[in-house]
């Protein structure tokens, strides 16, 4: 049982997990954000690997099938000269019947040093962390609706990159952000780096007013929302939200709340559009902007591989 | 061998500056190691009249001791502005002991390409070596017992001194 | 013929609000003579006891009545839960429960009920009153023959977690139930809006857990109460979780509505930042709400707009809980922890140890009796003649609860190391001993 302890921290308050944003302070954050910048140049270098994790093994345990997260996630240990193991756990031991919990006991046995898990539901990783070994590490990459705390990372790292000081900032997040656990990872590190202004954006079916006690602005219309914004996140728009009878159509939503060059020129002329992907081009962001010179879409990418290089050498650092 | 409590920093670095003089090549260039390494590195670079700043070398990444010690805390990146293939290169530190910094410096230095050679230059020499690693140019060795840490330390308007903990 | 005689015990009677220090004798199945006071009672050395318990201050009530316990019989009769069961329930001091019908097959045949009631009594420890299903396999759909299985011993008609969608059938069921005069249990659960893993709120939205909003259980009273006024059904609602939802029981009482309530003992302690870090043993049906709705649960089951505490036992076994929040199967182990619940309820409250254990004796008893249509023969009370079903409490002892001393085979209560005050010493049940804690 965790008790009230973060289960996130050790007894001297040092990373052992990245399960969630929440109750990290600014100082770790900013601490990964740092240790980040110094894995970006590693991967300017001819050789692109440290010996950091040599010897480790790294589990991929994604439960909710993901190629592009999981494909960072392996380049960002491999770098680290980490041993890197994929688990198609849908196809595999799950789909018979062992338990989860089984599961994670059988690849402890095979000597895993780091878990890096997608579930579908909220708290998996959680549940992990408290059964495993007590040297494994458990990295989140992603569970349910409740948190994605590398890309929100990854996000804080793009806007340190291109805005410097958090302080100054309007943020506008825009799209599914009731079922979004990327929304949620980065509401938690804006508020926490101390971003004065976070506005959600969207109808009320996807962001209902009681989002506001997660400290956002709520904004149901989109011009209002990003004007004069310094930075835009587009959320991805899933199919599912049509045919919960949350929308209509694809169609007017990207007229609703889709972000073109018009909507965009709302915004102040040096604002960056982000979107963590994949998108959905046409549906909430048009192509002109995806393509065009203030997407930042592309460099997150970059910088997502080394801020999980960052998290998995903090984490494996520190003994629980 | 000098006692530890009299040595001068400044005095020393003299010394240094007439060693490295000899072991660079022409077309070679200096890398010093952060921290110490890395301030004699800068001043060596403006006494030997070469143009623009030395090689800054972070071992953050290849230190042996990260199972027990973790990834610390400062954010000192390597910056090499030079090309490191083919390059005589003269390392430089304040402090050289195990030898495992500069097993982990010349790590970090074959990650960017191969150099022609590396010679190290040291400030302080305090023996108790674990690896086969030698210095080309020492300007002092001393001994101190194992319990006892020395580094270099520079004050305000560059004056440096030695730390004995 | 067994004669037991209690001294120095103290005799508490929520029926009448008696408190005073006392001796009892129980002579078979009833209660013989109950002397209060300090005066001894020359009636007292005339009762030729085989067994003599010195209470040393204990107090002797009534036993508990709970209206909602599951047993997971029929279904799981390989793990032996009854046995475990209702042994539990008699180590906790509750010597009547009430069972729900959402069993394996479900309790809506005469046969499974005959059987159960059958098994139950000759385990000779609490006694087990089975809800019987409102409609065929709880589907919704079909009526169940009401008046066979009240025959065969059901005291209610309940759909237990289920909800009826279709408002037609409900009507139908409360129209039929309401020409005998049965009661219906039901649960206010809106079918489509009441679907969630945890409260809607703050927390279930910092979570990321699907919320089940207060008004799945307003619009549901809603609905029931309508269909109460229309058809004159009786009804006794399961469960109330939301302060709302308290404040339209209050005005459909004041209104004169034949409706009585319960709420468990998790809904009134504790709230949904319990959850903490996805433990899921507060995985609850109905979920954890927030601060106020437990301030007007509290506050409503000292003022009787709630009538009866329950402990919703619902055995959860091992592996089920060791799941993500959402697949973890919902329930709690609650036998043993009712009358614990209730006197940290009455501390808090100062209402005093007659009026807290009224909670879990008279009142949810008054409510059983009505069920059962009761020409209640068996007299509930610390009275003489009264069946004595007792249960005696050291008052001033307090237990830590630890999943793995308790009685019962499910370990899963989200009141794990709390500690709680009252250690249950002895239960009688028909005049028999039927739990003796050790030492």
């Amino acid at each position: 049982m965790f008790g009230r302890r973060n289960p996130q921290l050790n007894a001297n308050d040092e990373l052992i997990h990245l399960l969630s944003i929440e109750g990290l302070p600014a100082a770790t954050l900013q601490h990964i954000l740092d240790t980040a910048g110094t894995f970006l140049s590693v991967n300017d270098r001819d050789v692109k690997k440290v010996p950091l994790l040599r010897g480790k093994s790294v589990f991929n345990l994604f439960f909710e099938n993901s190629t592009r997260t999981r494909t960072t996630f392996e380049i960002a240990a491999k770098r680290l000269s980490a041993d890197v193991i994929n688990l198609d756990i849908a196809r595999s031991s799950t789909a018979k019947g062992e338990s989860l919990l089984d599961t994670i006991a059988n690849l402890s046995a095979m000597h895993a040093d780091m878990f890096v898990v997608r579930h579908s539901e909220s708290g998996a990783p959680y549940l992990i962390a408290q059964h495993c070994a007590p040297h494994v590490h458990v990295v989140n990459a992603g569970d349910g609706r409740h948190s994605h705390p590398t890309q929100g990372l990854l996000d804080m790292y793009t806007i340190r990159h291109y805005k410097q000081d958090f302080t100054q900032l309007t943020v506008a997040i825009v799209g599914d952000i009731v079922h979004s656990r990327v929304a949620r990872s980065d509401i938690h590190a804006l508020t926490t780096l101390g971003v004065p202004e976070i506005r959600a954006v969207g109808p009320k079916t996807l962001v209902p007013g009681d989002l506001k006690e997660m400290g956002v602005r709520v904004c149901h219309d989109m011009a209002e929302g990003v004007r004069d914004a310094d930075v835009i996140i587009m959320l991805r728009l899933q199919n599912e939200r049509m045919s919960g009878a949350m929308l209509p159509s694809a169609g007017e939503y990207f007229k609703t709340f889709g972000l073109d060059a018009a909507k965009l020129a709302l915004a102040k002329p040096d604002a960056i559009v982000m979107h963590p992907g994949p998108i959905n081009r046409g549906v909430e962001i048009d192509s002109t902007v995806v393509d065009g010179n203030q997407s930042v879409i592309l460099p997150q990418v970059t910088f997502g591989i080394a801020v999980r290089m960052a998290v998995m050498s903090i984490i494996a650092g520190n003994s629980p | 061998m000098s006692a530890a409590g009299q040595l001068d920093a400044e005095a020393l670095y003299v010394g240094l500056l007439a060693g490295v003089r000899r072991l660079l090549p022409p077309g070679g260039a200096l890398v010093g190691i952060t921290t110490g390494g890395a301030w004699l590195a800068e001043r060596l670079q403006k006494d030997l009249g070469l143009p623009g700043a030395p090689g800054v070398l972070s071992i953050a990444l290849h230190r042996d001791d990260f199972s027990q010690r973790g990834l610390s805390g400062g954010a000192a990146h390597t910056k090499l502005p030079f090309d490191v293939d083919g390059r005589h290169i003269v390392l430089v530190d304040d402090v050289l002991y195990t030898g495992r910094t500069i097993r982990a410096a010349v790590n970090e230095l074959y990650d960017f390409g191969r150099p022609a050679s590396i010679a190290l230059a040291v400030l302080v020499d305090r023996g108790g070596r674990e690896l086969p690693i030698a210095a080309a140019c020492a300007t002092a060795t001393i001994e101190l017992p194992a319990d006892k840490r020395i580094r270099l330390a520079r004050d305000a308007a560059g004056r440096l001194s030695f730390e004995i903990r | 013929m067994t004669r037991t005689l209690i001294t120095n015990a103290r005799l508490v009677d929520p029926a009448s609000g008696r408190d005073d220090a006392g001796a009892i004798a129980i002579a078979g199945d009833r209660v013989a003579i109950v002397a209060r006071g300090g005066g001894h009672d020359p009636r007292l050395s005339d009762f030729d006891a085989t067994r003599t318990i010195d209470a040393r201050g204990a107090v002797v009530v009534p036993g508990l009545v709970d209206l909602a316990a599951r047993l997971g019989e029929p279904g799981s009769e390989h793990a032996g839960l009854l046995e475990s069961e209702l042994a539990a329930a008699v180590a906790g001091g509750v010597t009547s429960l009430v069972c729900p019908p959402d069993t394996d097959p479900v309790l809506d045949e005469p046969g499974l009920v005959t059987m159960l009631k059958f098994r139950a009594r000759n385990l000779h420890l609490a006694r087990l009153y089975p809800l019987g299903a409102l409609t065929q396999g709880l589907k919704g759909e079909a009526l169940t023959e009401m008046a066979e299985l009240r025959e065969a011993g059901c005291v209610g008609f309940s759909h237990a977690d289920v909800a009826i969608r279709d408002t037609l059938v409900l009507h139908r069921a409360l129209q039929y139930a309401a020409t005998f005069g049965y009661t219906v249990w039901l649960r206010p659960n809106d079918a489509w809006l009441g679907n969630g893993v945890a409260a809607k709120g703050p927390l279930a939205t910092r979570l990321g857990l699907s919320g089940v909003p207060v008004l799945a259980e307003t619009i549901a009273l809603a609905t029931i109460f309508e269909l109460m006024r229309d058809t004159g059904a009786h009804v006794h609602l399961c469960r109330l979780s939301s302060a709302a939802g308290i404040e339209l029981v209050r005005a459909a009482k004041a209104e004169g509505l034949p409706l009585t309530c319960d709420a468990s003992i998790h809904q009134l302690h504790l709230i949904d930042v319990d959850i903490g870090y996805f433990d899921s043993a507060m995985r609850l049906v109905p979920p954890l709400r927030q601060q106020r709705d437990r301030d007007a649960i509290r506050a409503a089951l000292a003022d009787g707009t709630i009538d009866a505490l329950v402990s919703d036992h619902t055995p959860v076994m091992e592996d089920a809980k060791h799941l993500p929040f959402a697949e973890a199967e919902p329930g709690a182990t609650g036998l043993e922890l009712l009358l614990g619940a209730a006197l940290k309820w009455g501390e808090a409250t100062k209402l005093g140890m007659a009026k807290t254990l009224a909670a879990i004796t008279s009142r949810p008893a008054a409510v059983l009796a009505r069920s059962r249509g009761a020409a209640e023969s068996n007299r509930h009370g610390l009275e003489e003649g009264a069946v004595a079903d007792l249960c005696m409490f050291a008052a001033d002892e307090s237990w830590t609860v630890d999943g793995t001393t308790l009685a019962s085979r499910s370990r899963h209560t989200p009141f794990a190391r709390y500690e709680m005050p009252g250690r249950v010493r002895c239960t009688f049940v028909a005049g028999g001993l039927a739990f003796e804690a050790a030492g």
